[in-house]
């Protein structure tokens, strides 16, 4: 295959991967940061933890696909890009390995100061990703200080790096993207937990969601009407984001009518459209410079080579539906409502100490 | 200190840490499937506690293997940008395979097999734990093939006009010997690692008293096999130092401290001194076994084991593009250590194996303090010597970071300050303190606990009759 189709293909994958992140690891993230405001009981609090449970870990298992397919695909992108959000990153980070350590540590203690610091863990750890990730990609899509490096490694002399610092990225525009990403993933989160359970909980979320939902709905419009002043091609850009606000708004509109199931397949939507909307109008660019537009990365000077491309699409084309096929399988398998009721009583809650029905 | 330097402290802390937790798991998740498996052959209820009581202690594990494992895909590019520049189109595509064929596989049927007693039927929950095993071994096996790209680089070739490595034969980057040796060293060693583990503390539980009668056939179960993987390890470490002699001669030499070229080389045990070659320091030594480890021969010219002084003037003919005055010897002192600790502190353990199943013999059950408290500390043995082997692996390839290929100097991000490594090496070290501590307490309280002494027999249900039962597993 030509080497222009084998790059875009892998532009539009990585849209595709990342998407795939959002829309699964944005509910656990909007889940971890609700857990200390909307659990007011521990049996509250392990109820949300327990909708997402069984997901969560698969669910960021997108965010380490996308990552190794930028190495694999756009190893110019991945080395600018990781070394140059530096800071932010290390932010990322931490916040993902407390979250993932506190789902598992949480229940293992006794006592209420445990699983305090625990939520806050959660919720900490689920926030930084959840608002830094967004900032990320506002600065992907509307340039930041980068620029040719003058000979430094031997053979790699010329390769572009970006110049800023962390306070380069919290530039307006791309705060605006993290808060929209952040208010998004907490409405979507809310949305999945009033869909995921039963009773007062369900209650609670659905009356939460829909006040969030307002709250995103705001950030995501200015987010994404303010892109439009970046986007390359406002032609295709501006009616996604458009198709975007009304599938929010539908979801919006399905939560209140209490059909939840619905109300997160547009919560979904809406998310992989506004992901759209973002790649699409930076193609073909993967990583816009602010500082020379001749210094932008590009599918084509950030690639790798046909082989490596090829390679990479045939596995990709053959394990990706396997993929989808087996996550979707523990969907299904998971997919009864929980409530407080069905949370077994003991504190330390491996299936050893539980019992079943009493 | 520079940013370099700081990186490679960086990368050093994550990379050891990190690589506590996934030797433990990667060899205990297969006692777990084993003992589930006898239990559902068996229905005996002593596998079950097994399975429980082994299960929570591999989950306290490989949670710190997860979240840690995010931090090493990160820093590849955070830290070593040039580096991932120039072996991206190369080095990517196993991490992009590794998280596509194996991350998805590990974590999603993991999520199954710890939420999914009551949801699934016995038979099919058992084969999710066997799914995650195998994912996880699957896993091993990219990123050693990554590792082993960079001890040996092949297929591919450098483009002239980049100066960037193009993959041109993925076969080759994934099945050369380097990598399939490595594979079987490192899951061979991950055995003893989790054998060492499982014995040690059913020995303890013995000497506690707990539940004796199952703690003995986990004993047994642990002995068997740090003993069998040992003759494992053993066989594929031969492997790897004839492959390597070939490869990396500088790294095998170094191993030794042998400056001179030598033929019928003998073995250093014991040296003292400062490793610096200018005076003979061994203290005890075996007449020519290195010749016999290095080539299979004892004597004559084809036993000869090249000497650092003859590589380091070999090296730099070799590779002219790197500046004369560079220094192609590794770091000795650390090399020749880790070299020896990794094989002593295997061996103990495998005596302690014979000593223990001589203890188990006939339905005995060990209860002296002393063998209670060896088992304890053997515990950590097999965990440092396969640690101080990777860490002699790649101290060994120094200063190489792709062997003859680019140097480990040349692979840092070229713009970070010192201030912002300090931030992140700091930073990770004070977490990973911090978690350290709290999973030790963690695997303490959860031996104390022991067995559960009444697990349910067949909590495995129809989630479609018991919709509104309560959970059998909640976090």
């Amino acid at each position: 295959m030509d080497l222009d189709v084998l790059q875009t293909i892998w532009f539009i994958l990585i849209a595709v991967l990342w998407t795939g992140y959002f829309v699964l690891d944005g509910f656990d993230l909007g889940v971890g940061m609700l857990l200390p405001f909307l659990g007011n009981t521990d049996a509250k609090k392990r109820v949300m933890i327990n909708t997402i449970g069984p997901v969560w870990d698969g669910n960021e298992v997108w965010l380490l696909t996308a990552g190794g397919a930028t190495f694999a695909a756009f190893p110019l992108w991945y080395a600018t890009m990781f070394s140059g959000f530096y800071l932010a990153l290390f932010l990322v980070l931490v916040g993902l390995i407390l979250r993932g350590v506190a789902f598992e540590y949480r229940g293992k203690g006794h006592t209420d100061a445990w699983r305090t610091r625990w939520d806050w863990a959660i919720a900490i750890g689920s926030a930084l990703p959840a608002l830094l990730l967004g900032v990320a990609f506002g600065n992907v899509v509307s340039g930041s200080p980068i620029e040719p490096l003058a000979g430094s490694a031997p053979d790699l002399a010329g390769q572009l790096n970006f110049t800023g610092n962390l306070f380069t990225l919290l530039n307006p525009f791309s705060l605006v993207v993290g808060l929209m990403t952040l208010t998004v993933f907490l409405t979507h989160g809310a949305i999945f937990l009033a869909l995921k359970t039963k009773g007062e909980m369900h209650d609670v979320a659905k009356g939460v969601a829909i006040k969030l939902g307002i709250v995103a709905a705001v950030f995501a419009v200015a987010a994404l009407l303010w892109y439009q002043a970046y986007s390359g091609h406002v032609a295709v850009t501006l009616p996604l984001a458009l198709i975007a606000a009304v599938a929010w708004l539908v979801a919006l509109f399905c939560i209140l009518k209490g059909r939840d199931g619905w109300a997160f397949v547009f919560s979904a939507v809406t998310i992989g459209l506004a992901v759209a909307t973002l790649f699409a109008g930076l193609f073909p660019n993967v990583m816009v410079s602010s500082t020379d537009a001749a210094y932008n990365l590009t599918i084509h000077n950030a690639s790798s080579q046909q082989y490596t491309l090829t390679v990479m699409s045939i596995v990709a084309l053959v394990m990706t539906p396997v993929v989808l096929l087996y996550q979707g399988w523990t969907y299904w398998v998971f997919r009864k409502r929980i409530s407080t009721d069905m949370i077994p009583g003991e504190t330390v809650t491996d299936g050893q100490l539980a019992t079943t029905a009493h | 200190m520079s940013a370099l330097d700081l990186s490679r402290w960086q990368f050093a802390i994550t990379t050891v840490y990190h690589f506590l937790f996934v030797p433990l798991t990667l060899g205990t998740v297969w006692l777990v499937v084993g003992f589930q498996t006898a239990w559902v052959r068996t229905g005996k209820v002593k596998y079950l506690k097994l399975t429980k009581f082994f299960g929570k202690l591999f989950l306290i594990n490989f949670a710190m293997g997860v979240v840690t494992g995010i931090v090493q895909e990160f820093q590849f590019g955070m830290n070593w940008s040039q580096y991932s520049r120039f072996v991206g189109d190369v080095f990517g595509a196993p991490l992009a395979m590794e998280a596509l064929l194996a991350f998805f596989l590990e974590s999603t049927f993991l999520g199954l097999w710890i939420f999914g007693w009551d949801k699934l039927p016995k038979r099919l929950h058992l084969s999710m734990i066997y799914l995650a095993a195998f994912g996880s071994m699957v896993s091993a096996y990219f990123i050693l093939a990554a590792n082993a790209f960079m001890q040996h680089p092949v297929g591919f070739e450098v483009d002239p006009e980049t100066g960037r490595a193009v993959l041109n034969n993925i076969g080759e980057v994934l099945f050369q010997n380097t990598a399939l040796v490595a594979f079987f060293h490192t899951l061979a060693a991950s055995f003893l690692v989790s054998g060492a583990g499982v014995a040690g503390v059913s020995a303890w539980m013995m000497f506690k008293n707990r539940q004796v009668d199952v703690f003995r056939a986990s004993a047994k179960t642990g002995a068997w096999v740090i003993l069998v993987s040992a003759v494992l390890v053993s066989i594929s470490g031969d492997m790897d130092m004839k492959i390597m002699v070939q490869q990396q001669p500088m790294k095998v030499a170094a191993a030794e401290a042998l400056y001179q070229t030598q033929e019928n080389a003998p073995f250093s045990v014991l040296s003292i001194g400062d490793l610096s070659g200018d005076q003979a320091t061994n203290v005890i030594e075996i007449p020519g076994l290195l010749s016999w480890l290095a080539t299979g021969t004892l004597n004559g010219p084809e036993s000869t084991v090249q000497g650092i002084n003859d590589l380091q003037a070999q090296y730099a003919a070799t590779y002219p593009q790197f500046a004369a005055e560079t220094n192609f010897t590794p770091y000795v002192p650390i090399t020749y250590w880790g070299f020896r600790l990794m094989i002593g502190l295997g061996m103990l353990a495998a005596l302690y194996a014979l000593w223990a199943l001589f203890a188990l013999r006939g339905g005995r059950v060990p209860r002296s303090r002393f063998f209670a408290f060896s088992s304890a500390v053997i515990v950590l043995f097999p965990l440092l010597g396969i640690s101080a082997g990777w860490i002699f692996t790649e101290v060994g390839r120094q200063p190489w970071v792709v062997f003859g290929r680019q140097l480990t100097a040349d692979g840092v991000s070229p713009l970070l300050s010192s201030a912002q490594v300090w931030i992140t090496t700091i930073g990770f070290t004070l977490l990973y303190l911090v978690l350290a501590i709290i999973e030790v307490k963690l695997i303490l309280k959860a031996v104390k606990a022991g067995a559960p002494e009444d697990p349910p027999q067949d909590p495995h249900g129809d989630a479609e009759k018991d919709a509104d039962k309560q959970l059998y597993f909640a976090y």
